[in-house]
């Protein structure tokens, strides 16, 4: 007699301690095999973008604060910044530039923290979410001594920056630097090798080159697929082409080749914020621009490399005090889209690393 | 197709029916001391142990929301370690005493929010941790999607200001709730909720 399986709708989420925020997958199981995934989102919509339509274009460099990705709260600012400066046609001074690339490479650094900790609590390495959350306050730290915040800092204005930074901070930053390089070694010697966690990612939820592109994967994700794709080599802003660094690839395009991408990027960061460090101009930080700005009637379309992928920016102006239109590319709802072709055929136990790996923030796919 | 949710937009649910208790030898031994001459010391004593245990060993429920979710987990870790002042997350609200809301609570989200608090063990807290989940916060204007203030959908102990609360400021929230239950007569409530037939204390 031949066996008679069912399907499972397996409901996970919203409330699940490796979802990461408030996602609810619909999985379909076949046994345990997964046959569909399909994520239901929406529970963390904050309509950032009607809002944006109510305030000033000063005043919404705070909601690209909270209504976005919140862990990268400094890299959305830039580019919302960015959107608006090629709209009113804004010339931000040099010092304010080099300001601008340090702290959005700071806050990557601090972002892949946080997924690298709350992963390895996910595949069961507690120790790693102390090591990195114990790093992590060190960069925090830093912004602190800046911009007065932890997470939510306003610290970009449209024009350049909010404040220059006090005496001794670029010593300090040096000395993290420092202390950081060798914790990554640190990492890689605890993960890396490890037979566990080898076994949890290597070869797990494989997405190739042509699907990766197909789905509109960015970012980490994409690279770990064999695409050598960095906005910030691609279409250079801010002074990212002044700057060396490499665009770590990996072929394999498996949880454990995203993981080696993150490690390897946070690298480049540091490298970055050495060079922009040495290279910091004196002189003005901020260019004059009124509070109550109108840009001129017009569209503008920006890109940026968050730490999750594309952060795209579409705002339009009408000629008024606060935009017509403000539309977010976020890198993580593409990511998520293309979470459903990575999962399908792999087992139940895969679900959490594979989710943990593309590493998505809800608030930035729902907004 | 069948999810085992219910479909949205139905709403917060009623409150829970009164459920059978099993306290009730304990409300006939409370009985027995409170018609004691200088019982009631035995039974005040015997409380504020009780208390003492039971505000030492806080367990939340890991759920985030939002931003404060991030700050909440760096209160968690190495730096600020709730740990030692007994708070334990847990991942299942039947395990949990205490709800952190950290975050924006959508109108989407504030049914699972309520069925969560229905689902943890009496008695139990929430702590409403930062503006958002306190009254909607920055998304309080022209917004068509967050609820106004957490507390619309389950009953808040202690409010932790804050756009997000340092960690600093979760571990004072979770002081306050401690001294407060430090004082709650806890045992005499629950002995005439049993005596009453009525649902036991929150």
């Amino acid at each position: 007699m031949p066996l008679r399986t069912e399907e499972l709708l397996l409901n996970m989420g919203p409330q699940h301690p490796s979802t990461h925020g408030v996602l609810r997958l619909v999985v379909t199981l076949d046994g345990e095999n997964i046959t569909d995934v399909r994520p239901d989102i929406g529970y963390l919509h904050s309509s950032v973008e009607k809002m944006m339509e109510h305030r000033t274009y000063v005043q919404n460099v705070a909601l690209t604060d909270r209504g976005m990705d919140y862990l990268i709260a400094l890299n959305n600012e830039a580019a919302y910044c960015l959107a608006v400066e090629a709209l009113a046609g804004v010339e931000v001074p040099e010092r304010g530039r080099y300001l601008r690339v340090i702290f959005q490479e700071l806050n990557r650094i601090a972002s892949h923290l946080v997924w690298l900790g709350t992963w390895g609590i996910d595949l069961g390495a507690t120790t790693l979410f102390l090591w990195c959350f114990r790093e992590r306050e060190r960069v925090l730290d830093l912004f602190e001594q800046v911009t007065g915040g932890r997470l939510h800092h306003v610290y970009f204005r449209i024009g350049g920056v909010y404040a220059d930074v006090p005496d001794g901070w670029a010593g300090a930053c040096r000395d993290f630097l420092e202390y950081f390089l060798p914790h990554i070694d640190e990492y890689h010697q605890l993960l890396t090798q490890n037979p566990i966690f080898e076994a949890r990612t290597r070869g797990v939820g494989v997405i190739g080159r042509r699907e990766a592109v197909a789905m509109g994967a960015s970012g980490p994700v994409a690279r770990a697929s064999g695409i050598a794709y960095d906005v910030r080599k691609a279409v250079p802003y801010e002074v990212y082409d002044r700057l060396g660094f490499d665009v770590p690839v990996q072929a394999s395009g498996d949880c454990f080749a995203r993981y080696l991408v993150r490690l390897e990027e946070m690298r480049q960061s540091v490298r970055i914020i050495r060079q922009a460090l040495k290279d910091l101009p004196a002189g003005e930080f901020r260019a004059r621009v009124p509070v109550a700005m109108k840009p001129p009637r017009g569209e503008v379309y920006v890109r940026t490399e968050s730490p999750r992928g594309t952060l795209g920016m579409y705002v339009v102006s009408d000629g008024g005090e606060s935009p017509y239109r403000v539309k977010i590319r976020a890198p993580s709802f593409s990511n998520l889209y293309a979470l459903t072709e990575i999962m399908r055929g792999w087992k139940i136990a895969d679900i959490i690393a594979i989710l943990g790996s593309i590493d998505i923030v809800l608030s930035d796919v729902d907004r | 197709m069948s999810t085992g949710m219910p479909p949205a937009g139905t709403g917060v649910p009623a409150e829970p029916q009164p459920r059978r208790t099993q306290l009730g030898p304990l409300a006939q031994v409370v009985e027995v001391l409170d018609s004691l001459p200088g019982g009631g010391l035995i039974l005040t004593t015997v409380e504020s142990a009780l208390n003492w245990g039971r505000a030492s060993s806080l367990w939340p429920l890991t759920f985030g929301l939002a931003c404060c979710a991030i700050e909440m987990m760096a209160a968690f870790a190495s730096r600020f370690d709730l740990d030692r002042i007994g708070v334990i997350p847990r991942a299942t609200p039947r395990q949990a005493d205490l709800m952190i809301v950290a975050g924006r609570c959508s109108i989407k989200m504030a049914p699972i929010v309520r069925r969560l608090w229905e689902q943890m063990p009496e008695p139990r807290y929430v702590i409403s941790m930062g503006s958002c989940a306190t009254c909607g916060g920055p998304f309080f204007y022209d917004n068509y999607s967050i609820l106004k203030g957490v507390d619309q959908v389950v009953p808040v102990d202690v409010y932790v200001p804050g756009c997000p609360p340092r960690p600093e400021a979760l571990i004072e929230g979770i002081l306050k709730l401690q001294e407060r239950i430090k004082k709650e007569p806890f045992l005499r409530r629950q002995a005439l909720a049993a005596l009453d037939g009525r649902a036991g204390a929150r």
